[in-house]
């Protein structure tokens, strides 16, 4: 008699862990391997199992007593052996049974409550097991994986793919043993008693059963299709709400409007169809379960008239049928379970599978610096084919040292910036190799190559955290002078110190915004904090004004002075000051030597100069 | 530079300046008061479509409870009058078999009209108001969404509509339960006073217990979700900021620092489970409870010859029936909670001011000269602080004006107005000769293209996004305009030239390619005046004067201001304004200003590659130096 649940929380709340499920493809393998988790926790999954078969149990006694009950009360008038004693024998025998039926109900409830808990414990442990995991995986996998891979798409895998798994025991290998016990166990029951009247009060469970797995696979596909059209219905608001300048500035409105209108439409289409397909099973399943009571109660009614079963068995039958239709309807929900989980859990082991394709050496050391001598010695490299990215090097030449500042210039696409990705490994040189005071980059353990290259970036990513946070990513236990003083060189600080709350002013996504120009400075200040060996600036200078960036090299000069430097810039001025420059172009180095050596060869660097003077000197068709 | 301990002595303890996820709540107060009175009203006015409906749907729902209701009625009828000693009677049987039936077939006929007129009701009603919402974001004032991010309008778009929907749906049904309640209540009562009262006394027990657990039980699932939404973030970070992360070498720290939020997740997820089982055993136990109840006193009863069997069949049935409604009553009441508090969010968006709108018979010209001209324009965004003090000049037809001066000068303010995306406090802004008051906003996009300072482009193709001011232009038009700007050459290179996808609003292209676009689809809008904010970001040389290339093209033939920052464009203008605080303090050509020797020439002589770097000290230098000349 219970009512379904609604369709409308139901299809927005339960579902969103229901995101691209394929059903026709459960993978045995993904299941077993997140059964097996579950059985490392073996004393609550044991619990948890035993509680389950107990209340399952205990709830078969319920419709029995229930039964006996109507029976013991029935049975005396009947019997009509009205004296004293037998009356006093049929209350003794009522009390009897409501003492049982109290029982019955505190122990199921009991162990009802541990199966769920226990149920729910072991999924949140594996969740949680999974969640550091895929942390720990996805901070070790390389940026040229995650380049690759859309952030979206990770997301979903760290929130809704682990619940997915995580509801599995629960949802899935739990329910499925009650709803054996308590079919398999009503059945022997119903059955025994009178096998005609039991066949038909269980008539319902074999329709109920599949139809709503039929409509919950249904369901779940319109769900998709309907999850497909709200993110594009996002994205067209959002876009909406982020461009709303260019939208008023072209008068764009009504264009954005039917465009929404379309979009939206077609969702409320599917949203309706969704109401409808829920609507039909629900109803039909609760028509059926009726339609059964009733045929419960006439073949009952009947087999009572003639005396064939008492009233009590009959109750017992009606009761069993009250019982039973939630977990049958649930069926649907186990199904679902199974491709939920499965899909979940594949997409996730896809990932936590994963080897990293950059990795520590077996035996690798950490990486000892001393002079602070990074060599290039003959480096070819070529990006993975799955990057479409065709740009190479080759053949590069390189020695950077304390007092030896390299400069590379070079057009676009030249491959100045990959010398950065490859100087701090973030890919493997395809020939040739890549030395600190004499060590192979790649026979040292990454994280030790990492704390000794400094690489400061063109559009640096600023946590949602304070300035001093910030600054100190790259060494938390930094005392305030330091960060300080970094701050200073940077020519960061006089502006901090003008924000509200100075130091602890929150920036990134959600803070205080900053200027290209400074988050630029901020990151040169997070780079140099750390007491790195080799520094990189990476075009990293490129939103800072050219009498800030004169100011930043200034107080730059002692600090760079102890460190082998490579700085790639476009501004030639960033890299006048090194002591050799290289020319990239299509990979190679085409021109090297100091600014005045390559002035004065009259080659590439020296037209890129002009064409730079002649910007400054602000004749727009200049070089045209 | 570090003055931190050596690295041998840190592992022991957490880095005091360590975190990991966003320190910024990013959830809303989630409960409201129970009953608004407002919102409710403005809620009603969205409901008025559906009256009929509603109403339709609230009859189904009173057919369907009674049904209800009626069902063990039908079988207490059957066991006394057809099955009872004596009383054997298989044909008043099949009577009771064919009532059944009737009843079940109404009690399904209801059943399935009522889930799906409030079904679809609520739907509708959800679309409904994102469309509203959605609708009245395109005109509101765009102060109002220079200060409103996106993320919170977001999250009334997408949660707080729900949260009205969730409302609507689970209110009509929360009525059934009331009744049935109320019902089961009343034939209890009514088939036996003393049976039935005893019956009920679990009820206001189970009421009790629910209402002493519920704010805690709500505190401990919002804690959940907290720790959940904190959990999110600094997964959300990881993957955001892994390159930072990898070059600072920050794993190590972060994992320990995740591992304490995921850890407190999972005991906040246990505390809550506890709470939500915690119910199982006493409901349990209060059921049977009553069965005991019906089968010790109403067995005695039935002994006394004081009550029929039947009757206790049908206590037996209503006992397992009355502890649903009282859990979806208690529900019920967060769920008010939770859609008064979104409905004050929602409502809040729809009541903010339309500032800019079309006067009736505002004028829609053809065709205008491309003359701008701003009369004592005085203007600012909040009360007392204006940013544009009685600003005056004209631009005639073809002509090109750059604008400059420091940040906060108003340049941005001025190119607004044009366009009128705001109203000025006093003056006027014409436009053509028109007042730009008087004409629709339309035409005003018609005949002015903007291209902003960031290029924003949308996930669209590359031709969509070209043509997006002019939907009916041709795919030659989009080649010629692309061609133009110098654009054509990269985009026939794209994986599929003009159809190519953009993604994440053209992150697949460089900035310098992605100006070049907006520049195309200005010039795609074929308008007589041109309205450019300049980009600051600094582009490699190469790039740069491919820019400048395709600046010229752009400007040719049309009326033109610039908010200028590259010293080749300020130079190639017409005329130069210079703006400062909001006042014009110069204007004239380049040369006229260098002989001024003004606040211009001295800002040029400083030899920064934009107006905007200037440091805010030294144009204060520059300002006291020398009185102001105009």
């Amino acid at each position: 008699m219970a009512r379904p649940r609604r369709p409308g929380r139901r299809i927005d709340v339960e579902a969103e862990a229901d995101y691209n499920i394929d059903v026709s493809k459960v993978d045995t393998g993904v299941l077993f391997r997140i059964t097996e988790m579950a059985f490392r926790h073996r004393a609550r999954m044991a619990l948890a199992i035993a509680a389950t078969l107990l209340a399952g149990g205990f709830q078969l006694f319920v419709p029995q007593y229930l039964g006996r009950a109507i029976d013991q009360a029935h049975g005396l008038v009947a019997g009509a052996a009205a004296g004293t004693a037998g009356r006093d024998a049929a209350e003794a025998g009522l009390l009897h049974t409501a003492l049982l039926l109290l029982a019955v109900a505190v122990a199921r409830g009991l162990c009802t409550m541990m199966q769920n808990y226990q149920g729910e414990a072991i999924g949140q442990l594996i969740g949680y097991q999974l969640r550091l995991n895929y942390y720990r995986k996805l901070q070790t996998l390389s940026l040229s994986w995650h380049d690759r891979v859309h952030s979206g798409d990770l997301m979903t895998r760290g929130i809704l793919d682990i619940e997915g798994v995580r509801l599995w025991i629960d949802t899935g290998v739990l329910r499925m043993i009650l709803l054996t016990v308590l079919i398999g166990g009503g059945a022997v029951i119903l059955i025994g008693n009178d096998t005609v009247l039991g066949l038909v009060a269980l008539s319902f469970v074999p329709v109920v059963g599949i139809r709503a797995s039929i409509a919950r696979l249904r369901l779940r596909d319109t769900w998709i299709a309907l999850q497909d059209k709200m993110s594009l219905l996002t994205k067209v608001i959002e876009e909406n709400l982020d461009g709303i300048r260019v939208v008023r500035a072209f008068a764009a409105q009504g264009y954005e409007l039917t465009k929404f209108d379309r979009i939206s439409n077609e969702a409320l289409a599917i949203a309706n169809r969704r109401v409808r397909l829920f609507v039909l099973s629900t109803t039909q399943m609760t028509f059926v379960y009726f339609l059964a009571m009733a045929a419960t109660l006439w073949i009952g009614g009947q087999k009572t008239i003639e005396g064939e079963i008492t009233l009590g068995q009959l109750g017992e039958a009606l009761t069993f049928m009250l019982i039973l239709q939630m977990p049958v309807r649930q069926i649907g929900w186990m199904v679902n379970s199974i491709a939920r989980a499965s899909t979940c859990g594949g997409r996730l082991f896809n990932v936590l599978d994963l080897e990293p394709s950059i990795a520590d050496a077996p035996g690798a050391k950490p990486l000892q610096a001393s002079e602070s001598v990074v060599r290039f010695e003959g480096v070819d490299f070529r990006y993975p084919s799955w990057t479409k990215d065709d740009r190479t090097l080759s053949g590069i030449d390189l020695e950077a040292r304390p007092g030896k500042m390299i400069g590379i210039v070079g057009p676009p696409g030249s491959g100045k910036t990959t010398i950065a990705h490859l100087l701090g490994r973030y890919y493997d040189v395809a020939d040739g190799r890549i030395t600190i005071d004499g060590q192979d980059i790649r026979e040292v353990t990454l994280a030790s190559l990492r704390q000794a290259v400094s690489i400061v970036q063109q559009e640096p990513y600023l946590f949602t955290a304070s300035i001093d946070h910030n600054v100190a990513y790259g060494d938390p236990w930094a005392g305030r002078s330091s960060i300080e003083r970094s701050a200073q060189t940077a020519q960061l600080h006089s502006h901090i110190r003008s924000l509200p709350n100075t130091y602890e002013t929150l920036v990134g996504e959600r803070g205080v915004s900053l200027s290209g120009g400074q988050r630029q400075r901020l990151s040169i200040a997070r780079a140099i904090l750390p007491d790195a060996k080799v520094l990189v600036f990476d075009d990293s200078t490129a939103a800072v004004d050219a009498a800030t960036e004169r100011r930043i090299r200034e107080a730059l000069r002692e600090f760079v002075a102890k460190r082998a430097v490579i700085v790639i810039a476009h501004r030639l001025s960033s890299v006048m000051d090194a002591e050799e420059i290289v020319f990239l172009e299509n990979g190679r180095i085409v021109e090297r030597g100091s600014h005045d050596e390559l002035m004065a060869a009259g080659g590439r660097y020296r037209q890129l100069c002009d064409l730079q003077a002649r910007e400054l000197s602000g004749s727009p068709e200049a070089g045209a | 530079m570090s003055d931190s301990q050596p690295a041998e002595a840190r592992p022991e303890e957490a880095p005091p300046l360590a975190v990991v996820g966003s320190q910024i709540s990013q959830d809303e107060e989630l409960f409201g008061r129970v009953f608004d009175k407002w919102v409710v009203r403005r809620f009603i006015h969205y409901l008025a479509p559906y009256r009929r409906h509603l109403s339709l749907g609230i009859s189904a729902v009173l057919v369907f409870t009674l049904t209800q209701l009626t069902i063990p009625l039908i079988v207490r009828r059957a066991v006394d009058d057809a099955m009872a000693e004596g009383a054997g009677d298989a044909a008043l049987l099949r009577l009771f078999v064919i009532a059944f039936v009737a009843v079940v077939v109404v009690n399904y006929a209801a059943n399935h009209f009522m889930e799906t007129i409030v079904g679809r009701t609520a739907q509708n009603l959800l679309f409904d108001l994102r469309r509203a919402m959605y609708a009245h974001l395109q005109i509101v004032s765009l102060s109002f969404m220079d200060r409103t991010e996106v993320g919170r309008l977001m999250s009334r778009l997408q949660g707080d509509v729900y949260a009205l929907q969730e409302f609507l749906e689970s209110s009509i049904f929360a009525l059934g339960d009331f009744v049935l309640l109320i019902g089961i209540i009343v034939v209890l009562l009514s088939l036996n006073p003393g049976l039935g009262a005893l019956t009920l006394s679990v009820v206001p027990i189970l009421f009790l217990v629910r209402i002493g657990w519920l704010p805690r039980a709500r505190r401990a699932f919002m804690r959940a979700r907290e720790t959940n939404s904190t959990t999110n973030a600094a997964l959300a970070e990881t993957v955001h900021g892994i390159r930072a992360i990898q070059e600072l070498a920050r794993e190590d720290v972060n994992y320990a620092l995740f591992d304490a939020k995921a850890e407190d997740n999972l005991r906040a997820h246990l505390t809550a489970s506890k709470f939500t089982n915690m119910m199982v055993p006493i409901v349990d136990t209060l059921s049977g409870s009553a069965m005991a109840i019906v089968v010790v006193v109403g067995g005695s009863m039935v002994l006394e010859q004081d009550l029929d069997i039947g009757v206790m069949v049908a206590f037996l049935f209503y006992v397992q029936r009355f502890f649903d409604p009282i859990r979806t009553l208690t529900i019920q009441y967060s769920i008010m909670q939770r859609a008064m508090a979104a409905g004050q969010r929602i409502f809040e968006v729809m009541d903010v001011d339309v500032e800019v709108a079309d006067i009736p018979d505002a004028e829609n010209p053809e065709k205008i000269d491309g003359s701008v001209e701003f009369r004592h324009v005085t203007f600012g965004y909040n009360p007392g602080q204006p940013v544009l003090h009685d600003v005056s000049f004209r631009v005639a037809p073809g002509e090109t004006v750059a604008v400059v001066g420091p940040t906060g000068s108003g340049k941005t303010s001025t190119m607004a107005l044009i366009h009128r995306f705001y109203d000025a406090w006093e003056g006027e802004i014409l436009v053509g000769g028109h007042k730009v008051r008087d004409m629709t906003q339309a035409s005003l996009g018609r005949h002015i293209a903007m291209v902003l300072q960031e290029p924003f482009l949308f996930s669209a193709t590359v031709e969509e996004n070209i043509r997006y001011a002019k939907a009916e232009a041709t795919r030659e038009e989009v080649i010629a305009a692309a061609t133009a700007v110098g654009a054509h050459d990269f985009i026939a290179r794209l994986d599929q030239g003009y159809d190519t996808m953009l993604d994440q609003r053209g992150s697949n292209l460089s900035m310098g390619q992605r100006q070049l676009i907006s520049f195309a689809r200005a010039l795609v809008a074929d308008a007589q005046i041109l309205v450019l904010d300049e980009a600051t970001a600094s582009v490699d040389s190469y790039t740069e004067l491919e820019i400048q290339r395709a600046l010229a093209r752009l400007l040719q033939g049309r009326t033109a201001l610039v908010i200028a920052h590259r010293l080749a464009t300020i130079r190639g203008a017409d005329r130069i304004i210079v703006l400062q605080d909001g006042r014009i303090v110069e204007q004239g050509n380049h040369g006229q200003l260098m002989a001024a020797d003004g606040l211009y020439a001295r800002l040029y002589r400083m030899n920064y590659a934009s107006f905007d770097d200037i440091p805010i000290e030294e144009v204060r230098e520059a300002l006291t130096d020398e009185p102001r000349t105009t």
